[in-house]
């Protein structure tokens, strides 16, 4: 699918889900990217890391609508999505978790996945009224499939009408991903999957990611901090630092890079 | 968001046109106004007086929320009743002292016993309100706190309607405030003269208040990050306290200057320049100081010029019905075009 | 001083406190003229003693980190409590007796001491009410050391007890109307209870109470174990029971109390519309007066013949189409303008827009269509009904079903469920697909469509729409209700009716307390029970506990960022 790249940032790319070119972000007189380019291979894992501060989350809110870049083209599937709303990208096949988990707490662990499937259903307000016979045979289905993606992701059925914000932490994480995948994503984009897990969680999670890109064609993009993570699960792994793209390649190529050990693994080793 | 260009689209293309069709008229009925000479010169003069007066007023109604908004991030929908028990205060003060002949004796001491026992009675209002009824719910969803205001602002309303009775009452007369002064080709009424005065003096004993001691700056501190000025070893929760004693303090002072110049006082009376107080805080940037001075000085000069200049020209009747109309519009406008207000930061980082 | 014994002091003395704003408001002189028990006691008199059981029961409690202390040590916090109370009482008699306060105090007359003394002259009733007041918080605090539903029953009925004896001019209609004149006398004689149902009424509410107690959860747990078919079957046959004595309410509670459910109907429609605005999207809409008030003229312009627009007029009927389009039309149009505020701005933006709305009705300038201050006479009936409260009344319940049955399925949809997500997390609710500005807007079309319809009924039923009958209140008053009933819950903005609308309505001595009332329902329920008498099931989550990083929620915006101004997106 793709064709080696020779060295970082011009990478030469045969079939791109997604591309970024000179994306740069600045608030103020901060620049929180600068001039980023970027590619994910249909098909890939790809991580994104760097120190705290990089400018990864930012860069992510780009790709999801949350914010528009200052300069720069955003291209997914051939489309551009600069100056497209969060959920017309999320109806495009974008869909993410977040850092710090944002579940609808006060909702069901089931509504949370039927509200993740908002964009693929069709029920009018006025549908909905008047219970036509279309609008429960969607809401049946939407029922079945959120119920599929649960057992997908490893949630109990027992947990289904229980308060998303009750579940333990982990679980979370899970039920985050099954709505994130209830809106039918091509691209899936995660930010530190697996932060806040022990080892044990860490490594089903990533049999988890890596199993489901397999069986649902994903192409996935995540933000991770843990290398055991980053180098076990990635195709292709971005550095950026300060804002910039500092690397790209290989997780070995990564791994033997001078310039990512000196911003981030040295730094980190040095700890 | 930020960083978001504004996006062309229905709901924005409806805005910009109600609020270009608002200012369109607002400018037109002005232009015919003013061509067609309704109004005399002396006649602007005066309406544009007593708009600074009643201005000022609200600027100190308006900082209360202000303060309040900077370190608590909320709106202390209850602020226009802290005023009106100010208000009544004053009345009654000044009614007590009328009676004992102090008012004529000693009418300067006079005043300012009323101004201290009606600011005192306001800080008392504005620190039980927050000991009660929001201290409990620090940290709860933000609609929470705002009902409880709603909740404690018909309290406080309707326990003054019980005590002091549902109708209005006539203020005594303070016959040292009595005539006029002309400066230059300026005249205005001794009265009028008063409010601006005591309302900027308080002002500016605010602004030296909030720069130069230490709890001012704590109070900063504390608006900037609660946590790291806790962690600093503020008291927090004294600060907090201090931002609404010093809100009530200014509504109580409102609370007389108002009076002086509308001469009653009734039970519903917070209501009304609560909102526009609220406002004007917003049209000069919530959270900032001198903003809510400003907002407060403009919101009064169009509340009191805009009927006569906007409405008058389009054969309006009575169009003075209508300057709350003008007033809201105002808080409209300022929402869609300018949420961060005159003075307010456009990005907070 | 023990913890324990300083806090019962204090509550003491906010009770005392309490005591005395409830007679220096009135509220004491008002129920004065009131009996509960015939020729015996008034309310006026009760109202204090019920605050002193209240402070005993108090006093009596202990916070979670203390151990409880023995049952005769709780007896005399509950003592000193009610002590408190008693001189903190006595004090304001004696004040009020002996200075002339009422230039500041419009109540504070010699005979707000009497009621104090309970008659008896400043010596003895002195004595009396401290004495009461000790009686009085040892009983409160000796509901402690009864068993937990005794405890519960007694306290119920005893307020129960109370309501019935203010009921007396109703109930004893009601009574009179379906020919049980015998119960009536039995139950109530000129005002207020008799002895004999005093007692009747308190034995028979507290044996229920206690009952349901004991017996309710095996019923309750005999209904789960039912198949579900049968279930069905028995919710069915209550809905149908619940029908059929709606459908001869009227003829049952007769004349005066049709016109107060009627009024209670109205307020649910409302209640229902600003429901699906705050409960369900979350967007706290103080202006909701202004879609009552359109719906109202909206009516009036088009059906009355003393309006200018429109000759010959549409009938009742033939206008509310227009009325509902109209509804939707500024619901939309308040909406749009407030979709990027923040949840607190947009409070009283819509307040703005609330009375900008009034102002306008009434002012000189709109008179020529609105009739300004005057407002438009002669609204017709809705025939075939009439304006005779007994007949309005189906056309009300009519559309209070439709509203519920709408209300209740919009809840359970793909709409309800996007609604509920916007309202948790306006941010992630986008980025997981919802289009906020468009629910917003239908948030608003809805509620917009349902306060017309109750604003439509208003101006019928009445016969005339004049725009004092706009003001902020009614908004108040449907939020108060919402609130007490439970955010986003269908039977709770029924109950919440009920309670807010009804009871004020039957209760003439309350109605110039009604709003004073509010106020405290408004304070108490957020801070004691956020969710409401009954909430609904997500929102008792959502508002209980918040969890620690929740904690700095109210200061900062969805996405952890300071937000010193209001805007959060397009």
């Amino acid at each position: 699918m793709t064709e080696t790249m020779d060295r970082a940032g011009s990478a030469q790319v045969v079939d791109a889900l997604l591309q970024a070119d000179k994306v740069t972000m600045k608030f103020g007189g901060l620049v929180a990217n600068r001039d980023v380019d970027f590619v994910i291979p249909r098909g890939s894992i790809v991580s994104l890391i760097g120190p705290n501060g990089a400018g990864k989350t930012t860069f992510f809110n780009q790709l999801t609508g949350m914010l528009e870049p200052t300069s720069g083209e955003i291209t997914f599937n051939g489309k551009s999505i600069i100056g497209r709303t969060p959920y017309e990208i999320v109806e495009m096949g974008i869909g993410r978790t977040f850092q710090n988990i944002r579940l609808f707490g006060a909702m069901t662990v089931l509504a949370n996945v039927m509200v993740g499937r908002h964009v693929r259903m069709h029920s009018s307000w006025w549908g909905s009224l008047l219970r036509l016979p279309a609008v429960r045979a969607e809401e049946e289905d939407t029922k079945r499939r959120a119920q599929e993606l649960l057992e997908r992701v490893g949630l109990p059925r027992r947990y289904e009408e229980d308060w998303a914000k009750n579940l333990p932490y982990g679980d979370q994480r899970r039920l985050e991903l099954a709505r994130a995948l209830a809106s039918e994503p091509k691209l899936l984009l995660l930010d530190e999957p697996t932060a806040g897990m022990n080892p044990g969680e860490t490594a089903q999670m990533t049999d988890l990611i890596k199993q489901l890109r397999d069986e649902l064609d994903l192409t996935v993009l995540l933000i991770e901090h843990d290398m055991k993570v980053v180098m076990g699960i990635s195709e292709r792994i971005t550095v950026l630092d300060h804002g910039e793209l500092l690397a790209e390649g290989k997780p070995e190529e990564i791994r033997a890079n001078p310039a990512v050990i000196e911003a981030y693994l040295g730094k980190q080793a040095t700890e | 968001m930020r960083g978001r260009r504004i996006r062309f689209n229905l709901v924005n293309l409806f805005l910009w046109l109600l609020g270009g069709g608002l200012l369109a008229f607002a400018a037109f009925g002005s232009f015919l106004t003013l061509v067609e000479g309704r109004i005399q010169p002396s006649q602007w003069q005066s309406l544009v007086i007593a708009g600074i007066a009643l201005g000022s007023v609200y600027a100190l109604i308006a900082l209360g929320y202000t303060l309040v908004y900077g370190i608590l991030f909320m709106i202390n929908f209850a602020h226009g009743e802290v005023f009106m028990w100010g208000a009544f205060t004053a009345f009654f003060a000044a009614t007590a002292l009328n009676d004992a002949g102090l008012m004529v004796s000693n009418p300067v001491l006079a005043f300012f016993l009323v101004l201290a026992t009606s600011m005192l009675v306001s800080m008392l209002v504005a620190i039980m309100l927050e000991r009660i009824a929001y201290r409990p719910l620090r940290g709860a969803p933000r609609l929470v706190p705002l009902i409880t205001a709603i909740g404690a602002s018909l309290f406080l309303q309707y326990t003054a309607r019980g005590f002091y009775g549902s109708g209005v009452r006539a203020y005594p007369d303070y016959t040292l405030f009595d005539g006029t002064i002309s400066i230059g080709f300026l005249s205005l009424s001794v009265k009028q003269a008063v409010v601006i005065l005591a309302a900027v003096g308080l002002m500016l004993a605010l602004y030296v208040f909030i720069n130069r001691t230490r709890t001012g700056r704590a109070m900063r501190a504390v608006s900037e990050d609660k946590d790291v000025a806790a962690m600093m070893g503020i008291n927090v929760d004294r600060i907090i306290v201090t931002t609404f004693a010093i809100g009530g303090l200014l509504a109580g002072a409102a609370g007389i200057l108002y009076t002086l110049i509308f001469n009653q006082v009734l039970f519903f009376m917070g209501f009304l320049p609560g909102i526009k107080a609220f406002t004007a805080a917003v049209l000069g940037g919530i959270g900032n100081v001198i903003g809510a001075a400003l907002g407060g000085l403009i919101l009064g000069v169009v509340e009191q010029l805009g009927p006569n200049l906007f409405l008058s020209g389009y054969g309006v009747p009575s169009p003075n019905q209508l300057k709350d109309v003008i007033a809201f519009s105002v808080l409209v406008l300022v929402l869609i075009f300018r949420p961060s207000g005159l003075l307010g930061r456009k990005e907070n980082t | 001083m023990s913890t324990l014994l300083r806090r019962a002091l204090m509550m003491g003395l906010f009770g005392g406190i309490a005591g005395v704003h409830v007679s220096l408001v009135g509220i004491v002189n008002t129920f004065q003229t009131r009996d509960l028990i015939a020729d015996i006691v008034t309310i006026g008199s009760v109202l204090p003693m019920l605050i002193a059981i209240m402070v005993g029961w108090l006093a009596g409690s202990t916070p979670k980190h203390i151990p409880r202390p023995s049952g005769s040590t709780t007896l005399v916090h509950g003592a000193m409590a009610g002590g408190v109370v008693g001189v903190v009482l006595a004090a304001l008699a004696l004040l009020v007796d002996s200075v002339s306060l009422t230039w500041i105090l419009v109540n504070a007359r010699p005979q707000l001491a009497n009621i104090l003394y309970f008659e008896q002259g400043p010596g003895l009733g002195s004595v009396i009410l401290i004495a009461g007041g000790v009686l009085l918080g040892v009983a409160g605090a000796g509901l402690h050391l009864l068993p937990r539903t005794i405890a519960r029953a007694l306290a119920i009925s005893g307020v129960v007890t109370i309501i019935a004896a203010l009921m007396e001019p109703f109930v004893g209609a009601v009574l009179r109307n379906v020919e049980l004149r015998a119960i009536e006398g039995f139950l109530y004689q000129s005002g207020g209870l008799t002895v004999q149902g005093f007692i009747l009424v308190f034995v028979l509410i507290a044996a229920g109470i206690y009952g349901w107690a004991k017996r309710g959860d095996r019923a309750k747990a005999r209904v789960a174990a039912m198949p579900p078919d049968r279930r069905r079957a028995g919710k069915l046959i209550a809905y149908g029971v619940l029908f059929a004595i709606l459908l001869i309410l009227p003829q049952i509670v007769g004349q005066r109390l049709s016109e107060v459910v009627g009024t209670v109907g109205i307020y649910i429609l409302l209640g229902l519309g600003l429901n699906i605005v705050v409960g369900f999207a979350g967007l706290l809409d103080l202006g909701y007066v202004a879609f009552f008030a359109v719906g109202a003229y909206t009516t009036a312009l088009l059906t009355s013949p003393a309006s200018p627009v429109l000759n010959p007029e549409l009938p009742f009927w033939g206008a509310l189409p227009f009325v509902i389009m109209a509804a939707a039309l500024v619901g939309l149009a308040v909406g749009a303008p407030v979709l990027r505020l923040r949840g607190d701005y947009l409070a009283i933006v819509t307040l703005g827009f609330g009375e900008i709305a009034r102002e306008i009705f009434k002012s000189a300038w709109a008179q020529p269509v609105t009739g300004g201050a005057q407002g438009i006479l002669s609204v017709p009936e809705p025939l075939p009904f009439t304006r005779d409260p007994q007949s309005i009344y189906y056309p009300i319940l009519f559309f209070c079903i439709i509203a519920a049955i709408a209300a209740t399925r919009l809840a359970a949809s793909r709409v309800g469920r996007a609604w509920n997500a916007m309202r948790e997390d306006e941010s992630v609710a986008e980025a997981t697909g919802i289009n906020t500005v468009k629910y917003k807007l239908l948030a608003f079309s809805l509620g917009a469509a349902f306060g017309c319809l109750s604003g439509a009924f208003f101006g019928t039923k009445i016969g005339v729409v004049f725009p004092d009958s706009f003001n902020i209140l009614v908004s108040i008053n449907a939020l108060a209700l919402i609130v007490l009933g439970g955010m986003g819950n269908i039977a709770g903005v029924m109950v919440g009716a009920l309670v807010l609308v009804g009871l004020p309505e039957l209760l003439r001595e309350f109605a110039e307390y009604r709003l004073l009332i509010y106020g405290v329902v408004l304070v108490v329920m957020m801070i004691l029970r956020p969710e409401g008498l009954l909430p609904s099931r997500s929102r008792r989550v959502e508002l209980h506990d918040v969890s620690d990083e929740d904690d700095d929620d109210m200061y900062t915006d969805e996405a952890g960022i300071d937000t010193g101004r209001p805007v959060v997106s397009t």
